[in-house]
This record gives structure tokens, C-alpha cells and sequence, in this order.
């Protein structure tokens, strides 16, 4: 899998080279600044970019424009944007085409190998990952949405997971239940929420993502 | 052809207007004047007072009667300022000193304005101070002795109106008295009328001329009264200059004091919080050196904790961050930041913002800091469900609007974290306005003078 990556820090650039290299993932390129990262992704199109957020020339959202304006370009490029604080207004605009395949999480997140690399793969493959912090601001900011309050603590936990973007299997995997227990608290979620089932992973994740960012 | 007939009737029609205009604001200069002459009436009585009490206080010694009577004198100063202001439009500054402190030293004598003494000053001494050293209120009293001559300079356009429009009429008051020729002939001759009481055709010509200069001249003599009037109650420019210092040593005492304290915080923060984690993370790592090869899992047991800690360490750290100055300012500006605040708040909160460029970062940061506080007022005092933010840059200022639909009542003297904003903003002399109802809604107005600098940087990188 080809990996366009884009960190201006060396020693964390390095280390994620060596991260994602030891897990069978290949760097097509690895750039410092916005402009560089922007003219990789229209001319290498990579499987997926690792993207900081805060790049030169001018240190401020440049990396996060610059997958932005990649993905105006190469419609559904896979997007995996790291950051060292998440906002619900960046999540809103990478979220905002609604076909996914982006990803949204703390630079934290890499000192877990398996579940930053599981989070690359599934943006990869058209999913999303979206921190848990962005869905916890998410949730607090819809604390008075009534079909939220609605669903039992269970049901709630499997909301914030499938709202990270994992698969039902992973949710069970999680929360050391059963997959047909999933299937089922997502079916009764989807119930209260009155938002229309879906057999995709991917589809039910967007949905979700789309009704909290919605109220 | 045609499209010169019409600018031909353009011009018609605007002179006509022009005429129109003129004629509205000569009757307006006119009611001007004659209030101004009203007001100036007023000052006869106090003149009177403030200069028999100033002169009975220095040659008699008499000194309880000069601070009544300057008060008063300040008094009408600062209802003729106001009336400057709302009817002339000018806006006439105020600069007194601030009331004399006395300040208890050390040695336990007093020290108040210049003078240190043994004994605490009573309350009329410090009134004597302040009333008598202020060169502010010797110049009102300066304006209060000319202001009957200013009203009756604004009254000369309307007395020459009464002359010419009474001189028309005193051949009817001749034949309505029924005594043509026995009247009082003095009084015919003021009104230029032959002794029988009728006008010959220079009165008329004179009377009309009379009717009309005085309508002509109204708007120049009043206005001229009125800057006059303004002029005498101006400060000096250093005067205002000395306003102006005592502002900004106070507002710098405040921002330094606030500086200090937030220092303060952060040290703390530091200290306990992520300086501490990262001590214990280094004894962690410590103890897994010798535990490598004598307690494998031990030692990672270890390194999962240290992993944990450094988790925490960055959490802490971004707290911290956000509270110095928030990432998504520093990425993307007042707008969007304030559009993050929005998002996150709890409430239903509707943005609208008109920002062309962005402002200084201190500014912005104040200005960010400011809405913060003032959505959380919302959810926790007011409990309010929605909040509506307008920000907008107008000529010279950032202005932000929040309202919100809780239960009002706000108080800026009682509630601290009010009085902390405005201080904050002081800072850029900037002010805070409050509107709060009991019942509400609460509408909290923040104005800033502030220029805006070249246009937001994202959208330029968007394109590039």
C-alpha cells in the first residue's frame, strides 16, 4: 500500500516512516510543506497520505487545505489527517463531501501501532477513523438532542465506536460482545435515531457521522 | 437630445431639492438657537451664585461655599455638554481629575492631592481639593460666565425674524386699536411706521429684508454659538492628553497584573502537571532498564504505564495550550475560531461574521477569549438554549454581538467574569456594552478599535 506522508517535524516524520514501513505499508513519498504535499498527491495519487495538519510555509492549517484541495481534485482520495488537537469544525469540513475515506485523529493516537495502522488501512479502503476525542466534543455538543439522550449506555458505547469508523466486528471485538448483539444495538440505534439501516460498514459510519454533525 | 433635457430636469429638480434642504435647516438652526438661548437663560442664576461664592471663599474665607457652587457650575457644564452633543452632534470631552485619595502613610500621617498631614481630611477638605485645583471646572465656570452671550448670539437670527414679521403687522395692530395717529408713536417708529401707523414701501422692503437675513444667517449664527459654546468647554489638548496617560497606566497596570497571573497559572500547571509525569515517566524507564533482563513482563508492564503517562502528559499539555492561545486561532483566525467555540458549546449557537482580513493576534486573542467566557455565562448563569454571535469589522473596529434567549439579569458590577472581560479589552481600548432585562434576552456588544490586516491566509493556500 503506497503511502504519501507529509510531517515537517524530522524526528516524528522518521519515526512514522519507520512505523508504517515496519507494518508492510510503502512510502511513495514523504514531503515537509504544503505546496510539496498538494503537487505529491495530484502526480503519485497514493492508496492513502498521513497528513499533518500544521505545515510550512505558513504554520498554519496549510496540510489540512492542501488534502482538502487534493481531494477537489482526485475525488475520494483517501485522507488520513493527523493533528495535535482535534476540532469539530475541521472533522465537519473533511466529512463535509460525505464520501468518505477520510480520517481525522490525534498525533497521539501513533503510539498504538496496531490501531494507527488498522486506522490507515480503513481510511484506505473508503472508511473512516475519527478520534474518539472529536466524537466525544461531537456528543457533548448534541447533549440536548432528544433521540440521543434516548439510547441506553450500551447502545451509546456502540454509537462512539461505530462512529470512530470501525466495523461491526471490531465494535464486538471492543466490547467483548457477540457480533449479532452489535448488529443488534445498531439496528435499534438506527431505530431511534430515524435514520434508514444499511448492510455497508462505511455507509452506516457516514450516516451516524452526518446525524451528529446535522443537530 | 433627450438625454440632455432629462440631466436639465435632473438639475432642475435637484436644485429644488437643494432649496428644499436649505430652507429645513435654516427653521432647524432657528428651534436650535432659540433652545440654546433657553438653556443660556438658565445660567444666569448660577453665574450669579459661583461668583458671589468664589469671591466671599478668597476674600472672606469663607471656603464651605465654593464647592456647592462649583458643583453647580459643573452641573450646568455637563447638562450644556450633553445638549452639544445631542442637538450640535459635537461631542465635547470631559476631563476632571479623578477625586483626590488620601492615602495613609507609613508614619501614619495622611497624604492627599500634594499636601501630607498628621490629621485625616474631612470630607468638605477633600471636596475644597477637588473642586478649586480642578482646571477643568474653572473652565466651565469660564464658559458659564459667556454662555448668556453665546444664547443670545444663537437668538439674534430669530429676534430678527420676530422684528420683520411683527413690523408687518403693526398697521393691522394700529387699525385694531382704533386710533390711528394717537398710538404710540415710539414704538411705530421702532417698527419704522409712519405716525399713523401704516408702512411706507422701504419699511416693507426693510421689515421683509429683516424676515429674510434672519432666516438666511440662522444656520451660521447658530452653528457658530454652538462651536463657541464647545470650544470654552473643550479641554485643552493637554488636558486631554493627561486623561489619556492616567487611562493607559491604568490599563497597563491591569494587563501587566493579568500577565503576571496567567504566568502564574501556566508555571503551576507545568510544574504540577506534565513536569511531574514526565519525572515519573523517567523513573519508569529507569526501573525497566534493570528489570529488561531479570522481569521481562514486569518491564513491560512497566513501559505500558510509561506509554499511559506520556498519553496523559500530551493531554495536559494541550489543555494548556488551548488555554494560552487556542490552535485553531493561530491556524485560522477569529471567524472560524469563534465558529469552533460555536460547535462545541453545548447550546445552539448560530454564527454570522463579516471579517475581511485579520486582526492583530493580541486582539483576536482577546476578542476569543471574551466569547468563551461569554457562551459559558450563557449555558451556566442565563441557561440559555440559544445564542446568537454577529462579528463584523466596521471602518475601524471589530465589533461582536452575543445575544442569547436565557433568563437575563446579568450584572457587570456583580458578576466578576463580566468585569474581567471589559478589563481584558480595556487593555485595546476597547469596551464592553451590556444589555440584560430581567426575563431576558442578554445582549452583550464588544467593540474594539482595531485595523485588519491582509486577507485570511487558508483561503489563498486552498488555491495554491
Amino acid at each position: 500500500m503506497r503511502i504519501v506522508l507529509a510531517e515537517d517535524l524530522y524526528l516524528l516524520r522518521e519515526g512514522l516512516i519507520r512505523l508504517l514501513e515496519a507494518h508492510g505499508f510503502e512510502i511513495a513519498a514523504a514531503v515537509e510543506s504544503g505546496p510539496e504535499l498538494q503537487r505529491a498527491l495530484v502526480e503519485l495519487r497514493p492508496d492513502v497520505a498521513v497528513v499533518d495538519v500544521r505545515l510550512p510555509p505558513t504554520f498554519t492549517d496549510e496540510g489540512l487545505q492542501a488534502a482538502l484541495a487534493a481531494r477537489r481534485e482526485v475525488p475520494g482520495l483517501p485522507v488520513l489527517v493527523l493533528s495535535q488537537h482535534v476540532e469539530q469544525l475541521y472533522a465537519r469540513e473533511l466529512l463535509a463531501d460525505g464520501s468518505g475515506g477520510v480520517g481525522y485523529l490525534l498525533k497521539d493516537r501513533v503510539f498504538n501501532a496496531e490501531q494507527f495502522t488498522d486506522a490507515v488501512r480503513r481510511v484506505a479502503a473508503g472508511g473512516t477513523a475519527m478520534d474518539p476525542d472529536v466524537i466525544a466534543k461531537l456528543l457533548r455538543s448534541n447533549a440536548r438532542d432528544q433521540p440521543l439522550a434516548a439510547l441506553t449506555p450500551r447502545e451509546r458505547e456502540v454509537l462512539e465506536l461505530m462512529a470512530e469508523g470501525r466495523s461491526n466486528t471490531a465494535v464486538a471485538q471492543r466490547l467483548f460482545i457477540s457480533e449479532g448483539a452489535v448488529s443488534k444495538h445498531t439496528t435499534s440505534i438506527f431505530a431511534k435515531l430515524g435514520l434508514a439501516a444499511s448492510d455497508d460498514d462505511n455507509r452506516r459510519v457516514l450516516a451516524v457521522l452526518a446525524y451528529l454533525n446535522g443537530s | 437630445m433627450r438625454g440632455q433635457g432629462r440631466i436639465r430636469r435632473g438639475t432642475h429638480d435637484h436644485e429644488r431639492l437643494a432649496r428644499r434642504v436649505r430652507r429645513s435647516e435654516q427653521w432647524k438652526a432657528l428651534g436650535l438657537g432659540l433652545r440654546m438661548f433657553r438653556r443660556s437663560l438658565d445660567t444666569v442664576m448660577p453665574l450669579a451664585v459661583a461668583l458671589t461664592a468664589t469671591a466671599l471663599t478668597f476674600c472672606l474665607g469663607l471656603v464651605f461655599l465654593a464647592p456647592p457652587a462649583l458643583r453647580l457650575t459643573q452641573c450646568m457644564a455637563r447638562r450644556e455638554r450633553r445638549a452639544l452633543a445631542e442637538e450640535f452632534g459635537i461631542e465635547v470631552a470631559e476631563a476632571y481629575q479623578p477625586e483626590p485619595t488620601v492615602e495613609a502613610l507609613p508614619d501614619g500621617r495622611y497624604r492627599f492631592g500634594r499636601r501630607v498631614r498628621r490629621t485625616m481630611p474631612g470630607q468638605w477638605e477633600l471636596d475644597f481639593q477637588r473642586f478649586t485645583t480642578d482646571p477643568a471646572i474653572w473652565r466651565d465656570l469660564r464658559w458659564l460666565s459667556s454662555a448668556l452671550v453665546l444664547g443670545a448670539m444663537a437668538a439674534v437670527p430669530a429676534a430678527l425674524i420676530g422684528y420683520g414679521l411683527i413690523g408687518q403687522l403693526v398697521p393691522l395692530i394700529a387699525w385694531w386699536a382704533h386710533h390711528p395717529g394717537q398710538g404710540d408713536s415710539t414704538v411705530y417708529t421702532w417698527f419704522l411706521a409712519r405716525p399713523d401707523g401704516q408702512l411706507a414701501w422701504p419699511a416693507h422692503v426693510l421689515l421683509g429684508a429683516a424676515f429674510f437675513g434672519g432666516l438666511g444667517v440662522a444656520p451660521a449664527f447658530v452653528q457658530t454659538a454652538g462651536h463657541w459654546s464647545a470650544k470654552l468647554l473643550s479641554p485643552p489638548e493637554n488636558a486631554r492628553l493627561q486623561q489619556r496617560v492616567r487611562r493607559l497606566t491604568e490599563t497597563r497596570a491591569d494587563a501587566l497584573d493579568a500577565q503576571a497571573a496567567e504566568l502564574r497559572r501556566i508555571e503551576r500547571d507545568l510544574h504540577d502537571g506534565v513536569q511531574a509525569r514526565l519525572v515519573a515517566m523517567g523513573l519508569n524507564l529507569g526501573a525497566v532498564e534493570q528489570l529488561l533482563e531479570r522481569d521481562p513482563a514486569a518491564a513491560k508492564a512497566l513501559l505500558a504505564q510509561s506509554r499511559e503517562a506520556s498519553a496523559s502528559a500530551l493531554r495536559e499539555l494541550r489543555g494548556l495550550v488551548r488555554g494560552i492561545h487556542p490552535p485553531v486561532l493561530a491556524e485560522r483566525g477569529l471567524a472560524d475560531a469563534i465558529k469552533a467555540l460555536a460547535l462545541d458549546s453545548p447550546l445552539a449557537v448560530e454564527v454570522a461574521e463579516d471579517l475581511p482580513g485579520r486582526a492583530e493576534p493580541p486582539v483576536e486573542s482577546a476578542v476569543y477569549f471574551a466569547v468563551s467566557e461569554l457562551l459559558t455565562n450563557a449555558a451556566r448563569h442565563a441557561a440559555a438554549e440559544r445564542v446568537w454571535i454577529d462579528v463584523h469589522h466596521t471602518g475601524d473596529a471589530l465589533r461582536v454581538q452575543v445575544t442569547d434567549d436565557g433568563r437575563g439579569g446579568a450584572d457587570a458590577s456583580r458578576g466578576s467574569g463580566l468585569r474581567g472581560i471589559e478589563r481584558r479589552l480595556a487593555t485595546f481600548d476597547g469596551v464592553l456594552a451590556l444589555s440584560s432585562p430581567n426575563g431576558g434576552p442578554t445582549i452583550v456588544t464588544l467593540e474594539l478599535p482595531c485595523a485588519l490586516s491582509s486577507p485570511r491566509t487558508s483561503t489563498s493556500s486552498g488555491k495554491g
